[in-house]
């Protein structure tokens, strides 16, 4: 979707200000809320990209104005609702007062935290040849899907490289909606500053992103 | 204690004092653990976990070792998950850790323009920078001007190379060795390695630099 988060390029965000001795949570609650979008993640509510699009679906001026963890918790809530984990009545009254629903890996206990701590798999076997190699041109397809992609506006339509190849991997378009992991061929796809911000930009910068099979075309 | 209340140290406060979202994340939280679909224990485990056993100094081994390791270097260029996978201690990467190399005539630096993706294994949990718009609309754009926000600059012949982490692959920047290193241990080194130098918007320590 065309979201506020695919901020690539804009203007006026103002400059970066790193914190000096930052510490790893600005709030108790934001701890709270990574683990539990982690550990409800691990039993199985929903899968990486499922999480990433319900953030992105938050209206824009909420995403714009809400910390990172304050969007985890609102992204959080509403797939749970959406899912029907969790229910309007449950989150008014503060507690559970609406039947569970399964969970595909049941509950998440102590004994299953390390298997959070250990990165997931996104690589599958290949369903057909790839259409590209290394050192092909390529061009990032002028589409717009509705739902969530991770191909980046400020690509589309511009011409790159393609540079390595990572093999087959989980689709985001479409395991974020329950449509399948329909795994694509991901490359890194290299572009020429100047190709993708016109012929005031740096010359000495190269752009590249990783790019699904489906999100490119010959050129 | 009222009957969502856990016996754990974040539930000591006086409700009245709550903000809004505190409120609304305990009441999460008992409504997730009330349905029986998470041990809030395992909530406590995991923020323990986070908090101990990642963070930059598990990076910096291995941007040590392969300051000090030709054969390791060239292992970690070409398939970083099995390179750092062979070094026990930071087994968790998985399987799509890339390492890519500074040199004198190219600069890497790491962005998520759509979200947040970072090696949090590598480097721990993203700073407030990292995640923030400024960063992520600017990077991938005017890259140089995002360094001058660090107090960095590069010569102005440098190729500038920016890696967008619009997939599950996550990327670490294999930074150039400091200069009046040599003959150093690799515990030495690793103690020049920054996190941010691990993203490219910094360089290591140099020898005898404030740490």
């Amino acid at each position: 979707m065309n979201g506020v988060h695919d901020m690539g390029g804009m203007d006026g965000f103002g400059k970066v200000e790193p914190e000096p001795n930052e510490p790893m949570f600005h709030e108790e609650w934001e701890s709270r809320v990574l683990a539990m979008v982690r550990a409800m993640g691990a039993a199985g509510a929903f899968n990486i990209d499922a999480s990433r699009f319900y953030r992105e679906t938050l209206p824009p001026h909420v995403y714009l104005s809400s910390s990172y963890y304050r969007k985890w918790l609102l992204g959080l809530e509403a797939l749970l609702l959406d899912k029907g984990f969790i229910a309007q009545d449950d989150m008014a009254a503060g507690h559970s007062v609406t039947p569970a629903s399964p969970l595909k890996h049941g509950k998440f206990s102590v004994a299953d935290v390390e298997r959070v701590m250990v990165r997931g798999k996104f690589g599958r076997t290949a369903p057909a040849l790839a259409k590209f190699k290394a050192g092909d041109r390529v061009r990032a397809k002028n589409i717009h899907p509705a739902t969530h992609t991770r191909l980046p506006r400020y690509v589309r339509g511009h011409i790159g490289v393609v540079e390595r190849d990572h093999g087959c991997h989980v689709f985001p378009d479409t395991a974020a909606n329950d449509a399948g992991e329909r795994p694509q061929w991901l490359y890194t796809v290299v572009f020429d500053g100047r190709e993708l911000w016109g012929p005031d930009s740096d010359p000495t910068i190269k752009v590249s992103i990783d790019a699904f099979e489906p999100y490119l075309e010959p050129a | 204690m009222s009957e969502h209340d856990h016996d754990h140290h974040h539930h000591d406060h006086d409700h009245s004092e709550l903000s809004e979202t505190e409120l609304r994340v305990r009441a999460l939280e008992s409504i997730l653990s009330e349905k029986g679909y998470l041990e809030p224990a395992a909530l406590d485990a995991i923020v323990q976990a986070y908090e101990t056993k990642i963070g930059p100094h598990n990076g910096a081994q291995v941007v040590a070792k392969a300051w000090t390791d030709p054969a390791f270097k060239k292992a970690l260029l070409e398939d970083a998950s099995k390179a750092v996978g062979t070094l026990g201690h930071v087994s968790r990467v998985g399987d799509h850790l890339v390492a890519v190399e500074n040199t004198p005539g190219r600069h890497n630096m790491v962005v998520c323009t759509l979200c947040s993706c970072y090696p949090w294994e590598m480097l721990g949990l993203p700073p407030v920078w990292y995640k923030a718009a400024p960063y992520r609309s600017r990077a991938v754009r005017d890259p140089r001007g995002v360094l001058t926000d660090f107090g960095v600059s590069l010569p102005k012949e440098t190729e500038i190379r920016v890696w967008d982490s619009t997939a599950e692959t996550r990327f670490l920047v294999l930074p150039m060795r400091p200069e009046g290193t040599e003959g150093w241990s690799e515990q030495q080194l690793a103690e020049l390695v920054t996190r941010d130098s691990m993203i490219g918007t910094g360089f290591p320590r140099k020898p005898g630099a404030p740490s």
